[in-house]
């Protein structure tokens, strides 16, 4: 697990759900096919209404057109990220846009345990809101195993909450690495 | 020592243990693992790569396919992957697969089923999983799809889980859980005819919030739920997801067990009752004869208002249809207000299953096999100049542009679906109002958000429809 996350930030806002992170429309992508994968990345994030992307100007590509990699590599969002459809084509869509991390205030579950079980991304948690706090295009210094961000940009230093329970299956790398770890995988 | 809630209870038994606390990770056993066309290839895929080429399901018989949300499409990747379910059912042996046969790989639309009694397609899987007997009281049912929690009207643990889990699931037939704390919601009174388990659930929702259930079971009693069909519970529990709940549960009663009886393709179940000192995250209550007709404004399920207060809302199109509200009692609904009138907008209905497409062409407006000379439900809503679709689930989601009823555009639309997040529809600039049938289907005939009451004087009698 890296410990240390650096890049750009993308601002979003509270209840960025799955439909607006992945949009039904590419759910015919198979996500166990190498090419087709590449295309979540390139859809990612495209369901968010453009005044709404990329805050606090509003209208910035996440990806820009016709690419697969986004220029931002952490999310910084409000409350309940990730709510809606159980689609794992979600946290997948942001990894493969090449996101390492998302700090939220909190998550829906079921996003919040694909993240985890499918070793995509680290869904931290802020102490505080960081989103009116955060511009879009900011450098941010994650320091995941010591609790705080630095927003290098403006020199703001936040705090984030301990993994807990599931920082065992995030090191591990998944929920299929750690049952093996702990023996329950033959 | 207090009692244990439904949930608490289904949890410990699947654990091997006496009791589970709220906040406790136990690894349970799943009874039932179903998924679909959108999420099974991904997990079809993890499931060879993480147990090897040669690796085999846990247990062929408890693992149901249902394809149900890209099949009237001319995706072609939609129809490869069908293929891939396909392909993989005939593999792995497994017994429970509901094949949509007029799905191949050539190039166009599939046409759909002529007849709805003579295709092994089922259509959404949310209802087609207690019509085929994979629902039982006290079981624990995952699935690839967060409405999985429907399933909990019938008194089981069911929750939404991603690929990787299910993956897991496949071959192991474990998963592991947190024991969520569960908020009672008690309702008052028994359900008047204007209003419907969705002008619940959406009170419910806009109270809590959309995050208000995040990690948490939602329970709904009270003499309110024993009063609404089967059918009705299922669109409470269905909207578990849309509070962020882990799962939503109903008490098992005698209509529960009928339509158990019936259908189950297992004979035996256990039956949890609620300890009566269970205990609560928190506690709600309504008075059903207080409460009003409601809707969710664009764009969030928390955004409620009345009805009556949107009354000034013009609308562009109605979608009646999914797991939340394309039920056949749903469809009755609609078809008593729609019967004898136009709707003045362009109004889709979309059947949640097969079955509901027989029942919509066999039972009458009272929810009895029609007579010689009678009008079918289908009938009505085909004279009130509705647009019928084959069953699955369409729009609810958007889906391919292609797909039946999609918001294309940046319409309007009222909608019995359970989800109106920006873009859920199609066209991320459309509005989606959440609304019951009878409200959907008022608005449907002024072409603005209108309240049912206007049309609605005496009970509306379901009859025998979605009973057993």
């Amino acid at each position: 697990m890296q410990t240390i996350i650096t890049g750009k930030a993308y601002v979003l806002g509270d209840n960025i759900d799955t439909d607006q992170i992945i949009p039904a429309q590419y759910l015919s992508y198979n996500p166990s096919d190498p090419e087709e994968r590449k295309y979540f990345g390139m859809y990612a994030n495209s369901g968010v209404p453009e005044a709404e992307a990329g805050l606090p100007y509003g209208n910035i590509p996440f990806v820009e057109p016709g690419r697969f990699k986004s220029e931002y590599q952490i999310v910084v969002a409000g409350k309940n990220f990730g709510c809606g459809s159980s689609r794992e084509h979600a946290p997948l869509a942001l990894a493969e846009a090449g996101i390492q991390c998302v700090i939220a205030e909190f998550y829906a579950r079921i996003f919040y345990r694909n993240s985890v079980n499918g070793g995509y991304l680290l869904p931290l948690e802020s102490v505080i809101r960081m989103v009116e706090k955060t511009n879009t295009g900011d450098e941010l210094e994650v320091h995941v195993l010591d609790g705080y961000v630095l927003n290098k940009t403006r020199n703001i230093k936040f705090e984030i909450k301990p993994l807990g329970d599931v920082l065992p299956i995030i090191e591990a790398g998944g929920v299929f690495e750690y049952a093996a770890k702990s023996g329950m995988l033959k | 020592m207090a009692g244990m809630t439904m949930t608490e209870q289904i949890l410990a038994k699947h654990s091997g243990r006496a009791r589970v606390e709220p906040g406790e990770n136990v690894w349970v056993n799943v009874d039932i693992l179903m998924t679909h066309d959108v999420c099974g290839p991904g997990t079809i895929g993890i499931f060879y790569e993480k147990f090897g080429r040669q690796a085999r399901v846990w247990d062929k018989n408890r693992v149901v396919v249902i394809p149900d949300h890209y099949i009237f499409t001319a995706d072609e990747k939609c129809h490869r992957n069908v293929q891939i379910l396909r392909d993989f059912v005939k593999e792995q042996g497994l017994k429970y697969y509901y094949d949509p046969e007029f799905v191949t790989l050539n190039p166009g639309m599939p046409s759909p089923y002529k007849d709805p009694t003579k295709t092994n397609y089922k259509g959404v899987c949310h209802k087609a999983l207690p019509e085929e007997g994979h629902v039982r009281p006290g079981e624990i049912m995952l699935g690839t799809d967060s409405h999985t929690c429907t399933a909990g009207a019938f008194g089981m643990f069911a929750t939404g889980v991603g690929n990787t889990d299910a993956a897991f699931t496949l071959g192991t037939g474990k998963t592991w859980l947190k024991v969520p704390p569960t908020m009672k919601f008690t309702f008052r009174g028994e359900i008047p005819p204007y209003l419907t388990a969705k002008d619940l659930i959406l009170a419910v929702i806009g109270e809590i919030g959309v995050d208000g259930a995040t990690y948490r079971s939602m329970y709904f009693t009270g003499e309110g739920i024993a009063s609404l069909t089967l059918e009705d519970r299922m669109t409470l529990t269905n909207m578990a997801i849309e509070a962020g709940g882990k799962n939503g549960i109903c008490d098992v009663d005698e209509k529960t067990l009928a339509y158990v009886r019936k259908r189950s393709n297992l004979p035996n179940w256990e039956v949890p009752v609620e300890d009566p000192d269970a205990r609560y995250f928190a506690e709600y209550e309504w008075d059903l004869s207080t409460m009003e007709p409601m809707v969710a404004k664009p764009h969030s399920p928390d955004n409620k208002d009345t009805a009556r207060n949107c009354s000034g809302v013009k609308l562009d199109r109605a979608y009646i249809g999914s797991c939340t509200g394309g039920k056949i009692t749903d469809m009755i609904f609609a078809a008593n207000i729609l019967v004898g009138n136009k709707v003045k907008i362009p109004t889709y209905v979309v059947p949640g299953s097969t079955e509901v497409h027989q029942d919509m062409k066999t039972l009458n407006l009272k929810g009895q096999p029609k007579g010689p000379n009678e009008k079918s439900i289908e009938q009505v809503l085909l004279e009130a100049g509705c647009f019928v679709g084959p069953s699955g689930c369409a729009a609810c989601l958007g889906g391919p542009s292609d797909t039946f009823g999609r918001l294309n555009e940046p319409l309007q639309c009222i909608s019995t679906t359970n989800r109106n997040f920006p873009g859920r529809m199609g066209d991320k600039r459309a509005g989606v109002y959440l609304a019951s049938p009878l409200t959907v289907a008022a608005s449907a005939l002024t072409g603005y958000v209108t309240d049912p009451r206007e049309y609605v004087s005496a009970p509306i009698e379901t009859g025998i429809a979605g009973v057993v």
